[in-house]
């Protein structure tokens, strides 16, 4: 660094020697400052100003392009949109409750999987796992949230389906085939590997970042537990969770928009098929992916409106899902540099997977 | 000494509560091996069925056409990816830092709080809902293209390169700053010639996370640019350019097993390099954050 | 340097008038403390007796806390620390094969430094430990007792679901007495327990202590001279030793009287620290 600071000043100086009258009134400092260093500081703030107030611009453009693409849509069919299960392209009659709730049923039952799983995971990283253990297993885990989802559906039509239709929904059929949910005909594609699929791609997010949570609990608030004679466990489940218990809300969070926002797994391995049933077995379609499926091109106008309409319903609910993130996690933020890595870690680890 | 009366054994109460205490870390610990061997899987499956479907052809060949499925190489695609994340890299890299050094050194504590929370967002927008808005900007008016799919990847790359950068420029220990500040430096020239050079292994680091992060994106691409078309030599942005994800999204629609071995070959090429390119980056943020901290 | 051989043990029938025929809670023989080759504590041979306050003072890095940690074998959280020597409880080897440190440490309780209370409310701080062990009946009433041991009840009698980050610093130390004693242990230690609060809390706890005296054993580290000179009934004093080959590690100096450690020690090193020379 002081090589390079003194080249600079050294620069400096030397670009501005012979330029300006010496002037003996004027101290030493200013003598050095020229034309380039007096508009330099104002233009660099408003360059960069210019560079923010784009990128957080985007987010009100996206909204807005969003919003006026719907329209057409929006004007044919209202918020009955909303409640409408048709999605049938030859009659121009579009609706989106089926894809709403099977959005919500798969995220839903998604991270009620992934979320005891990821803890689990993150309290082994932090409470169990020796020193070296725990910085390879760590990255093993994140290695898994850089698998492009492209490839996860691949590997879910390919590999999972079949176990799935062969293995899993036979054997979940026979013991607990009294449920509405576990009937049916067996097939490698459907809610239940969309399930499973958006399970594996939510874990190491939530795990993540639930992880870094973890790491920022002062150690005295542990060994105060223990001291007490508790064991690990009983140190876990009064101590460490109940401390924590607002950023696991924010962890899971962040993996839930994450599934909500998945379109090419879910789009490969669900079936794609309009309709609400209680059956997981079954197949089903979510907004993201439908909107994925669509990509050879509308027929009508109306139709790609509508599934602007989709891309805007996806929109908003996604914007409520980081925005209820942010606040949760808000109150950690205003606590020492700890917090703030752990909250850009949280931040890397939600913007590890690729869609 | 007489026989104590006590004993520091667990007993009773304490054995149970010992039990519960050893079942709960057998269960963490096979949580834990749960997602390692899950990764190994789905790794190990794309390896096999992968790797055993390369071979020079495959590379070198244009994508087949029709249901043809001899022959069939995805260079194309490779070098369809390589432009689009090229593209997105140049719109992203210099916004990116821009906004960052706003928010990190020159703006106040509520706009650079506004600023990061915007990012935040963008960053958690569904990626589909991200192409889907690139398509009504410019695809509806003017047609698909590479530079539009450039555009979606670069809108994906904006907030990871900005809050790595930010992190980055956060950890530049303050001295340095200072340093430059008091011998007369102005403020731009410290922040461009001291603070960025400083910074710089960092904001690389994290381009290439985004880098890493893209290369593997799909859903913003397939209104953008389309697929089945790099039958030809091409690698102008203005038209619309495959990519390796587009190739193995496409041939996992196909029935036919040939075609299905070609898409795993095309995602072995993707997982081996996003994989490689992300666990290094990592890597080197992880050394490059404990040099600047420690 | 040479160990000056000092009346470290001392013997049944030279035993001091404060001890009287009190029982040994706790005898150090030899007991060193390493952290992996490191050595922390070197070969310290010490009775703790019943009842009694012992103050453990000397120089930072000396090993004091490390000691402490020791006697209720919160050291093993440390992954690289081991023992050798032999350390008894009441009789029984404290690092024995089929210990539990949970056992040991809900005999031994721990007060530390920085008050640590969790984050919940004041009754579910001193309840914390009660219902992990099941003793719910009357929970009420063990809570209520517990604070009023560590003379907090009065001030908190009337917002015990109020969260306990809300109390101030003293009252917070003297809540995790209160957490501490609530599970009924034999022996409560003190890792500087008022080094991070202001006079008037420092005093209280002081109070507190010759309280607590009655019904507990406290061993109690401190480098503030003054206080052990207040509180304590014995006084160990640990020095600092530094090796040739640039080793530095913990040595039991002298043990004794508090009265004859502060006004007449044995040991030159003793009084070097007592008197301010060092340390």
């Amino acid at each position: 660094m002081a090589p390079r600071l003194v080249w600079l000043v050294v620069t400096v100086s030397h670009a501005h020697e012979g330029r300006r009258a010496p002037d003996e009134d004027r101290p030493v400092l200013e003598k050095t400052r020229g034309w380039l260093d007096r508009i330099g500081d104002p233009a660099l703030k408003v360059i960069t100003f210019s560079a923010a107030a784009l990128s957080v611009t985007i987010l009100g453009l996206i909204t807005y392009e969003l919003i006026t693409g719907a329209r057409l849509a929006f004007h044919s069919f209202g918020l009955g949109f909303l409640t409408s299960q048709t999605w049938d392209a030859i009659h121009n009659q579009f609706g989106a409750l089926s894809l709403i709730v099977g959005t919500f049923v798969t995220s839903v039952l998604a991270i009620v999987i992934a979320t005891p799983l990821a803890v689990a995971i993150a309290l082994f990283l932090t409470e169990l796992a020796p020193k070296h253990v725990r910085s390879l297993l760590g990255a093993l885990v994140e290695m898994l949230a850089a698998i492009p989802s492209v490839i996860l559906g691949l590997w879910g039509i390919l590999v999972l389906g079949p176990f799935i239709q062969n293995q899993l929904e036979p054997f979940l059929g026979s013991t607990l085939g009294f449920l509405p949910f576990f009937r049916g005909p067996h097939s490698g594609t459907g809610l239940l590997t969309a399930i499973l699929v958006l399970t594996i791609m939510i874990v190491p997010i939530v795990a993540s970042v639930t992880r870094e949570l973890f790491t920022t609990v002062p150690s005295e608030l542990r060994e105060g537990a223990l001291a007490l004679g508790a064991t690990r466990w009983e140190m876990v489940r009064g101590v460490l969770l109940p401390a924590t218990r607002p950023g696991i809300l924010a962890a899971v969070a962040l993996g839930f928009g994450r599934a909500i926002g998945e379109a090419m797994a879910v789009l490969m391995v669900i079936g794609g098929t309009i309709g609400i049933h209680l059956s997981l077995f079954g197949h089903s379609d979510t907004l993201a992916a439908r909107i994925a499926g669509q990509y050879q091109g509308s027929s009508t106008n109306l139709q790609t409106s509508s599934l602007v309409y989709l891309a805007t319903i996806l929109l908003v609910i996604s914007l409520v899902v980081n925005i209820g993130a942010q606040l949760l996690i808000k109150p950690i933020d205003r606590r020492p540099r700890r917090r703030r890595i752990a909250l850009d870690r949280a931040f890397e680890a939600q913007g590890l997977s690729a869609d | 000494m007489s026989e104590p009366a006590f004993t520091l054994k667990a007993t009773g109460r304490l054995r149970r509560r010992q039990l519960v205490n050893q079942a709960m870390g057998a269960l963490a610990l096979a949580a834990a091996l749960l997602a390692v061997a899950v990764l190994a899987i789905v790794v190990i499956s794309v390896a096999r069925r992968g790797a055993g479907s390369l071979n020079l052809d495959f590379f070198t060949q244009s994508q087949a056409q029709g249901f043809n499925p001899k022959g069939g190489g995805v260079l194309f695609a490779i070098v369809g990816t390589f432009v689009l994340v090229g593209i997105a890299s140049l719109i992203a890299l210099p916004l990116g830092v821009l906004t960052a050094i706003y928010i990190s050194e020159l703006a106040t504590p509520r706009l650079a709080r506004i600023g990061r929370m915007a990012l935040d967002i963008t960053n958690g927008i569904p990626t589909i809902v991200i192409g889907i808005f690139v398509f009504t900007v410019l695809v509806a008016a003017h047609g698909q293209s590479a530079f539009a799919g450039s555009l979606a990847l670069s809108i994906i790359m904006l907030p990871i390169i900005a809050r790595s950068t930010e992190e980055v420029l956060l950890l530049v220990p303050p001295a340095q700053r200072e340093a430059s500040l008091a011998l007369g430096v102005s403020r731009w020239r410290t922040t461009v010639q001291v603070v960025i050079p400083s910074a710089m292994g960092g904001i690389l680091t994290g381009t290439t996370l985004a880098i890493a992060r893209v290369a593997g994106e799909t859903a913003p691409l397939l209104f953008l640019t389309s697929l089945g078309v790099a039958s030809h030599a091409d690698a102008n942005p203005f038209h619309p350019l495959s990519s390796l994800t587009l190739v193995i999204f496409e041939y996992s629609e196909q029935a036919s097993p040939d075609y299905q071995s070609k898409a795993w070959a095309a995602a072995f090429i993707l997982m081996c390099f996003v994989l490689f390119t992300s666990l290094t980056a990592k890597l080197a943020l992880a050394r490059y954050r404990k040099k600047l901290e420690g | 340097m040479e160990t000056i051989k000092t009346k470290i043990e001392v013997k049944e029938r030279d035993r001091l008038p404060v001890i009287g025929d009190r029982e040994a809670v706790f005898e150090a023989r030899d007991l060193s403390v390493f952290y992996g080759d490191q050595r922390a504590i070197d070969s310290v041979n010490l009775t703790i007796y019943q009842r009694l306050i012992t103050a453990i003072i000397g120089p930072s890095g000396c090993g004091k806390s490390t000691f402490l940690r020791t006697l209720n074998r919160m050291n093993d959280l440390v992954p690289s620390a081991s023992i050798s020597g032999e350390l008894r409880y009441r009789g029984i080897d404290l690092y024995g094969p089929g210990v539990d440190a949970v056992e040991v440490r809900r005999r031994i309780g721990m007060v530390f430094q920085k008050p640590n209370p969790f984050h919940s409310s004041i009754y579910d701080n001193v309840a914390f430990g009660m219902r992990i062990l099941g003793m719910k009946k009357d929970l009420d009433g063990r809570v209520e007792n517990a604070l009023r041991a560590a003379a907090l009840w009065d001030e908190v009698k009337d917002r015990l679901k109020d969260s306990a980050l809300g109390l101030s610093g003293g009252q917070q130390q003297r809540l995790c007495i209160a957490r501490a004693i609530a599970v009924e242990p034999e022996v409560v230690l003190f890792d500087e327990p008022a080094s991070a609060l202001d006079p008037i809390s420092t005093s209280a706890i002081e109070d507190l202590m010759h309280e607590l005296k009655r019904d507990y054993t406290l061993v109690i580290v401190t480098h503030n001279m003054q206080q052990a000179a207040r509180v304590a009934d014995m006084t160990a004093f640990f020095g600092l030793e530094v090796k040739p080959d640039g080793s530095r590690y913990g040595v039991l100096v002298e043990y004794d009287e508090t009265a004859k450690i502060f006004t007449n020690p044995s040991d030159p090193r003793t009084e070097g620290y007592v008197t301010g020379r060092f340390g």
